[in-house]
């Protein structure tokens, strides 16, 4: 093919149907047909990513324990902003996880939960920040625009109630039992996935 | 030129107040036997950069203030309470120093009359000198306003004297200052070239007395009464005082003004006591005002924090705590406190820092002054990246990271796990405050040993997937319905049990099945039944 449009075919702007244009490389997810659905092979790096989640305990942190584990081995830091709950050591350790390459932060205001979250993502020595809140559209834009300069991976928590609403992210996956559906992909295209990513119990 | 001692002998005959009239300064000559010729000029190694401060009266006023009408600084002490230094506006409607206030008032009415304040003026020299330390370890102070750098060894880091100049100037600027500067090979002749204002340097020891000629000798500060006979005598400038022979100026006016000569062209040794500086940093600024806004606040944190960094990089040092305290009128002064997770220097690191525990304090009263106090100055690795003072494409590391969330969110707000090596699964786990030197270190030997020693730590942690990600702070006891735990649904037991009994040497012992379990929305739960008597369920973990 000619070179101009080549170079035309590579830029992500233009829409090409079901074959997405080299992307960037993302970070492998663990789950071969989650890794196959997203444009970059893995999750996208240097954005944001929402998940939306009727109930905790659906698996939804068990999915990026492959990509959180592959990236505390990196110098940068993990940050989890306002956890629901105490994130526990023993199963971290047993996902593969470099304890000392996680920072967890507790801010009393919703405010400040925003503003930490910005903070790390734009500070540039974070690989990933996970963020439990329920962003207005000014902040979500913010939160995209922060992970961009600081080239980190954004992971927002949200009810299932936000599937509704139009957000900035570049990924928004809804996680429910045995089925994970992507909203919204940038470079590729919204589907549902039928796929099994927990451990078998 | 005079040549001959017949020559001399006219010369000094022809001269009113001449030998066979007393001579002036009795008391100097009888102490100095004065050499007939001057000493060859020795080869000199040291090169003197005079930093002189013309405005620093002015400036420590003013430096934070601007304002749009004429300034001058009038000395109290004085009769007349004549004026010291003035800005530009007033010097240019008139005024110079020297002037009496009554008429520096006539020429301009709208004159903002300030006191001298000598003390500030004293303080805020030493300060610049342990700024100046940055730039060469040998600096002397020379009150009242000039610093003399030695930096014939500096010029190579610093890439020659114009470039090492500028950055003096420039930093000088920084902190609300204006410099002349002089340099010579000698520390008299580099004071006399900065007062002049004329930005010569001269490098070579032989220049010397070809450069100092033309200066006037009003910028030798010498005393009145030899300033003005030299002045009858018609003498003008150095290089007047020069051509005369060396015996009959120093009877006339003093050994000590020969020796003078003598200083600044290398003829005589003229040590100068360095500087040292002291173990901490302390510093003040009165306010011109008081302030409430956090803007002014800012600007004149944003001065002494670079006064600070000077005095840091000046001893190759960081800081680890930084204690600033705000002075109220009539209210206890408010103090912030800073701990940081590693020696830092970089001051706009540490202006974010303080301005950010700024905004969420609130300020009883407007401020008058900020005082600045450092804890000790303690050694920085080289080779972290952030302690260049620039932050390269906006990067900040973890530990900064850390220190500003820290800074808004409170010091428990950003903490660490640790994984413990206990059974109970309540236990097993725990926050730790150390995450800023074991992120930071990571590359380090240290960072290494620690890491391993922790991993060590819990050789008999449970470390596979039975465990659930999320741990609830406290169990939560579940309803039963129908013999079967209940929540949002009823619960089947997918795996299990799992008996933990442990724990009953320190009374805090649990005796527990533990269970996998799901509810009808697919959400799996860490569940455990009691074994004593009252068989409870509990909710213990969430498997996200």
């Amino acid at each position: 093919m000619h070179e101009t449009l080549q170079s035309l075919l590579r830029d992500r702007r233009i829409w090409q149907g079901e074959v997405a244009a080299t992307p960037a490389a993302g970070t492998p997810t663990g789950c071969s047909d989650l890794d196959a659905a997203l444009p970059g092979g893995g999750w996208p790096t240097a954005s944001l990513t929402e998940i939306l989640i009727q109930h905790h305990g659906l698996g939804e942190l068990e999915l990026l324990m492959p990509a959180l584990a592959q990236l505390s081995k990196t110098p940068r830091v993990i940050v989890w902003v306002a956890p629901p709950f105490i994130p526990y050591a023993p199963a971290l350790i047993g996902a593969g996880i470099e304890l000392k390459r996680l920072l967890v932060v507790h801010a009393e205001t919703p405010a400040d939960v925003l503003w930490s979250a910005e903070q790390a993502l734009r500070s540039g020595g974070c690989a990933a920040v996970l963020l439990w809140a329920e962003p207005s559209m000014g902040w979500l834009r913010r939160l995209q625009l922060a992970a961009e300069a600081g080239s980190a991976w954004g992971v927002l928590f949200r009810t299932a109630e936000a599937q509704t609403r139009s957000s900035y992210a570049a990924l928004r996956l809804r996680v429910q039992p045995e089925r994970l559906e992507l909203l919204k992909c940038r470079g590729g295209r919204p589907r549902v996935l039928h796929t099994s990513w927990r451990a078998p119990q | 030129m005079i040549r001959t001692m017949w020559e001399r002998r006219q010369w000094e005959r022809l001269q009113p107040g001449s030998s066979n009239k007393q001579p002036q300064f009795p008391n100097e000559q009888q102490q100095l036997r004065i050499p007939d010729e001057p000493a060859p000029i020795p080869v000199l190694h040291a090169l003197w950069l005079c930093v002189h401060l013309p405005q620093l009266a002015l400036e420590v006023h003013t430096r934070l203030a601007p304002t749009s009408r004429p300034r001058a600084i009038i000395d109290a002490e004085d009769r007349l309470c004549r004026v010291v230094a003035c800005d530009g506006r007033a010097a240019a409607l008139g005024v110079y120093a020297g002037l009496a206030l009554n008429t520096a008032l006539a020429l301009v009415p709208r004159l903002e009359s300030l006191v001298r304040d000598t003390r500030r003026e004293r303080a805020a020299l030493q300060r610049l000198a342990g700024w100046a330390g940055q730039f060469t370890p040998r600096v002397s102070v020379t009150p009242p306003e000039a610093l003399l750098l030695e930096v014939r060894g500096s010029l190579a880091l610093f890439g020659g004297v114009d470039a090492l100049q500028c950055r003096v100037r420039k930093g000088l600027a920084e902190l609300g200052y204006t410099a002349q500067l002089g340099i010579a090979p000698t520390p008299l002749a580099a004071l006399w070239l900065a007062r002049t204002g004329e930005e010569q340097a001269v490098t070579e020891a032989h220049a010397l007395a070809g450069q100092l000629g033309p200066i006037p000798l009003a910028y030798l500060r010498w005393p009145e009464a030899v300033a003005k006979s030299m002045h009858e005598m018609g003498l003008r400038v150095v290089a007047d005082c020069l051509r005369l022979p060396r015996d009959g100026f120093a009877r006339r006016f003093g050994t000590e003004r020969l020796a003078d000569l003598d200083r600044a062209l290398g003829r005589r040794p003229d040590p100068r006591p360095d500087y040292q500086a002291p173990t901490r940093f302390t510093a003040q600024l009165e306010l011109p005002m008081a302030v409430q806004a956090l803007h002014p606040l800012r600007h004149a944190l944003a001065l002494l924090l670079g006064e600070l960094c000077g005095f840091l990089r000046a001893r190759d040092g960081g800081i680890q705590i930084l204690q600033l305290s705000l002075v109220h009128h009539e209210t206890p002064v408010t103090q912030v406190s800073l701990e940081l997770a590693q020696p830092q220097r970089a001051s706009a690191h540490l202006l974010d820092l303080l301005m950010t525990r700024l905004e969420r304090i609130v300020l009883p009263a407007p401020v008058l002054s900020l005082r600045l106090r450092s804890g000790p100055v303690l050694r920085v690795d080289p080779h972290a990246p952030e302690l260049l003072g620039e932050r390269t494409q906006q990067a900040t590391t973890s530990p900064q990271l850390i220190e500003r969330l820290r800074a808004r969110l409170g010091s428990k707000a950003v903490r660490g796990i640790d994984p413990r090596a206990e059974h109970r699964p309540e236990a097993a786990w725990r926050f730790t405050d150390d995450v800023g030197a074991e992120v930071g270190a990571a590359s380090s030997r240290d960072g290494r040993t620690a890491s391993k020693s922790r991993l060590e730590a819990a050789p008999t942690t449970v470390l596979d997937r039975d465990r659930p990600l999320w741990l609830l702070p406290t169990p939560r006891p579940l309803e039963l319905a129908q013999g079967h735990p209940y929540l949002e649904g009823r619960l089947d037991l997918l795996r299990g049990p799992e008996r933990i009994e442990t724990g009953w040497w320190d009374g805090a012992d649990v005796t527990r099945d533990y269970y996998v379990a799901s509810n009808p929305q697919g959400v799996r739960l860490w569940i455990y039944r009691e074994r004593d008597n009252s068989s409870a369920w509990f909710l213990q973990g969430v498997f996200g």
